[in-house]
């Protein structure tokens, strides 16, 4: 490089691959410096002692062993369906559409309940839930990829699609299935038979954990052990190599999006059959999108977004919790989680990068050649 | 084929854990006995703050209040709960919580519970389709009082810390029709309309029995007085949606109607009628400070008096009603902020006659001899009092002459379609 260049105060350089230690060291800076700036403006903004915060927030979570199952159960679902986007996404198939499957399969699993409620055992309702949660998901991650491998759609766009029209699908059926007539909500289905209602193992709150850590082990050697994760991969890195090698893109396209929207449907039956007891245009709750944000923290690793999924459950609990004590209203956890967020997310970007000034860019240059 | 014995393998296992773990169906009772055993018990009891204070302090100081809410103090039907809930608190001194944006969900009875695990003695919520999720918390919390305001359940669930609680906001809003009407008549006595063209519109929400009550009990209060008048009715599809009611309420006054009244929540309707110049009645709160011009009177529900009762029964280790319903007397329900800027003269002595009338009995919103469906008066009807989710009627509702609301149970049951009042809409949801 030319050393008379005048060298701008500080530039951006690209970081050699950082070991582990270092690049979780930074993620635990920016979660520290996170917790401290929401200290700061809750007690700039309430007058709170910024330890009885991070109590607060604690106490939030983990407060109470309701708190903590709740917790561990939401995390679960979150889980769940990040770890169901995750083969798409490391195929470089941006499905951000795990809203849509998952209120689509929540939407097949309630029209099991409210159809068959009386007309079947209960068993066998609720393995046609499960069939047509799946079924449903599937179809609603099927879609797109078909677009995508005969016209080459962009999938970002379509599977996005995908989502508002499971909404407005069930915005209907909430009105053809409202009860009382006129309240424009279908309220607890089947109160009194429980049919089709998820069973309880241990307690309430159990079955959607086991489940989430059986797919999180089911993915984790399914991406890294199996033939399909190998395929999927080298289609990720590029489709001309996949091409080369003789592999059927499109099917391994087509395939990996059933498997996404099938588990996101997983989810939804999860929702509507094992927790809620009833489905709403929101019963999703954007999980479909922040499942995207547990996925990308974690890498793609189905390990690491135990970790992330739970994180990002415990903020925004914590954050609620806050906004409950003080008497300041959903959006002031809003603000923290968004705050939470824009650190995480940000330190990626110095685990990416490195910034370097004026001063020390020539030592730089001369450590890299 | 290994593939697919490995699969029906795994179906017909999932079918025996499902079936195991599945619950045994009660067997239904019969329809006649379970109606026979409802029990109702319907007061409008208050309880007298100073002496609770000065007798109870030490009660009191242990008695801790959760309340939900489905939104925030942005929604102007939270929000009335919501300071009626501080406001009782601190009447009594009792500590509270306040859980704001719980969905009709799961999330509700999480919360409920979450709240009973945090020491609260009575947890309150206060929409409709929290009360699935409350009935779920009351029965694994049976120390703790749960009340939900309207509410359809607590009669026919039969728990003791179960409760529902209403107003008879068909009085305050048969008030305010009265007001509607005077106004009519001005208008017709003043030449800007005639008799024939004295049509009202109503912006309602759902089309349930709350709303249809209220729409009615209006229109039969502007009836009272101006007995040319009808009424157009659309509906938002919503409880709180700016938009569908600014342009529902447009609708109205395109659809020529000279007066709108709302069970809708947001500003949506008064400001469309400031901007139309078309008198408005408001619900849940003045909207004069925004609309000088058209403001006429709002009703609404004074939640106070229930929650200190509340509070009070349970500082005092009482039964709670299982159903409440507050009324004009109880200061429950309320005219409030008449325009008088608007208002027709004498609007004010007329609605004070009124109001006795009412407390007094003389005079009945919903009497029998005001009305007719189809063109013909109604002697019987089965109002659909008890909920088992058949929406057929058990319970006679024409007493002594009149329709005999909020009497067995506190929400409203009142859904007849009577002549005089048009529905545009019907079908959101």
């Amino acid at each position: 490089m030319n050393n008379n260049t005048r060298e701008p105060l500080i530039h951006v350089v690209k970081r050699k691959a950082l070991p582990w230690y270092k690049a979780w060291a930074i993620r635990g800076i920016a979660i520290l410096a996170a917790l401290i700036v929401c200290a700061v403006i809750t007690a700039i903004v309430t007058g709170y002692n910024p330890i009885k915060v991070y109590a607060t927030m604690l106490s939030g979570a983990f407060g109470s062993a309701r708190r903590c199952w709740v917790t561990f159960q939401n995390t679960a679902i979150l889980l769940i369906i990040a770890l169901a986007l995750t083969p798409a996404f490391k195929m470089k198939f941006w499905n951000i559409g795990g809203e849509g499957q998952a209120l689509i399969g929540g939407l097949a699993a309630a029209a099991c309940m409210v159809c068959l409620g009386d007309k079947l055992p209960n068993g066998l309702i609720i393995v046609l839930m499960l069939i047509s949660g799946l079924v449903a998901g599937a179809l609603w991650g099927l879609i797109p990829a078909l677009f995508k491998v005969k016209w080459n759609t962009n999938e970002t766009l379509s599977t996005l699609m995908m989502n508002y029209i499971a909404i407005q699908l069930v915005a209907y059926y909430t009105v053809v299935w409202e009860s009382p007539k006129g309240s424009g909500k279908i309220g607890v289905i089947n109160p009194n038979t429980m049919s089709g209602w998820l069973p309880e193992i241990g307690n309430k709150y159990l079955l959607p954990i086991l489940v989430s850590v059986l797919i999180t082990a089911f993915m984790y050697v399914y991406i890294k052990y199996s033939k399909h994760g190998y395929e999927i991969r080298v289609v990720g890195e590029s489709v001309a190599t996949a091409k080369y090698v003789g592999m059927k893109v499109n099917l391994i396209v087509i395939r990996t999006m059933l498997l996404s929207g099938a588990l996101c449907g997983l989810a939804g039956v999860l929702l509507v059959g094992g927790i809620n007891h009833t489905i709403t245009t929101t019963i999703v709750n954007n999980q479909g999108f922040t499942g995207v944000l547990v996925s990308w923290l974690a890498k793609f690793n189905p390990a690491a977004m135990i970790a992330t999924s739970l994180l990002i459950v415990f903020f925004g609990r914590g954050a609620g919790e806050i906004s409950s004590v003080v008497g300041l209203n959903e959006s002031f956890s809003d603000i923290l989680t968004g705050l939470i967020l824009f650190f995480i997310i940000g330190c990626e970007f110095f685990i990416t990068y490195k910034v370097v000034f004026r001063k020390n860019a020539r030592k730089e240059e001369t450590n890299h050649d | 084929m290994k593939k697919m014995r490995a699969l029906l393998l795994a179906l017909a296992m999932l079918v025996a854990l499902c079936s195991c773990g599945s619950k045994k169906e009660e067997p239904a009772p019969e329809v006649e006995d379970r109606d026979a055993a409802v029990v109702f018990e319907n007061s409008s009891e208050t309880v007298d703050v100073t002496a609770l204070v000065k007798d109870y302090a030490d009660q009191l100081s242990k008695t801790k209040v959760g309340f939900i809410f489905l939104h925030d103090e942005n929604s102007t039907y939270d929000n009335n709960f919501m300071a009626a809930g501080i406001e009782a608190c601190d009447s009594l001194g009792v500590e509270y919580i306040l859980k704001t944006n719980i969905p009709e969900g799961q999330e509700c009875y999480e919360a409920a519970c979450d709240l009973a695990d945090s020491g609260c003695n009575i947890v309150f919520a206060d929409s409709f389709g929290h009360e699935a999720y409350m009935i779920q918390a009351a029965k694994e919390y049976t120390d703790v009082q749960f009340c939900h305001a309207t509410g359809v359940k607590a009669h026919t669930e039969g728990l003791s810390n179960y409760h529902n609680a209403f107003a008879s906001i068909y009085e305050a809003r048969y008030l305010a029709g009265v007001a509607a009407g005077l106004k009519l008549n001005e208008m017709i006595d003043d030449g800007k309309i005639t008799a024939e063209e004295a049509k009202m519109g109503y912006v309602g929400a759902y089309t349930y029995a709350e709303v249809i009550s209220g729409y009615t009990s209006f229109y039969l209060g502007a009836k009272s007085v101006c007995p040319t008048v009808t009424v157009d009715v659309t509906f938002a599809g919503s409880g709180y949606d700016e938009t569908a009611e600014k342009e529902g309420a447009q609708k109205l006054i395109d659809n020529g109607g000279v007066l709108i009244s709302q069970h809708a929540d947001s500003m949506g309707a008064p400001t469309a009628c400031e901007t139309a110049g078309v008198p408005n009645v408001s619900y849940n709160g003045s909207t004069i400070a925004a609309c000088p011009n058209t403001f006429l009177v709002s009703s609404r529900i004074n939640w106070v008096p229930y929650m200190q009762y509340m509070i009070g029964k349970t500082a005092m280790s009482e039964k709670i009603s299982t159903d409440w319903t507050g009324n004009l007397e109880t200061a429950s329900v309320q005219l409030t902020d008449l325009n008088e800027a608007v208002a027709a003269a004498g609007t004010a002595e007329k609605l004070a006659e009124v109001s006795k009338k009412l407390s007094s009995g003389e005079v009945k919103v919903f009497d029998a001899a005001t009305f007719t469906v189809n063109g013909e008066k109604v002697s019987t009807y089965l109002a659909d009092i008890n909920d088992w989710g058949d929406y057929t009627g058990e319970t006679e509702a024409i007493v002594n002459g009149a329709f005999a609301e909020s009497s067995n149970r506190s929400a409203p049951a009142f859904d007849l379609r009577i002549d005089g009042i048009t529905l545009l809409d019907e079908f959101y949801g």
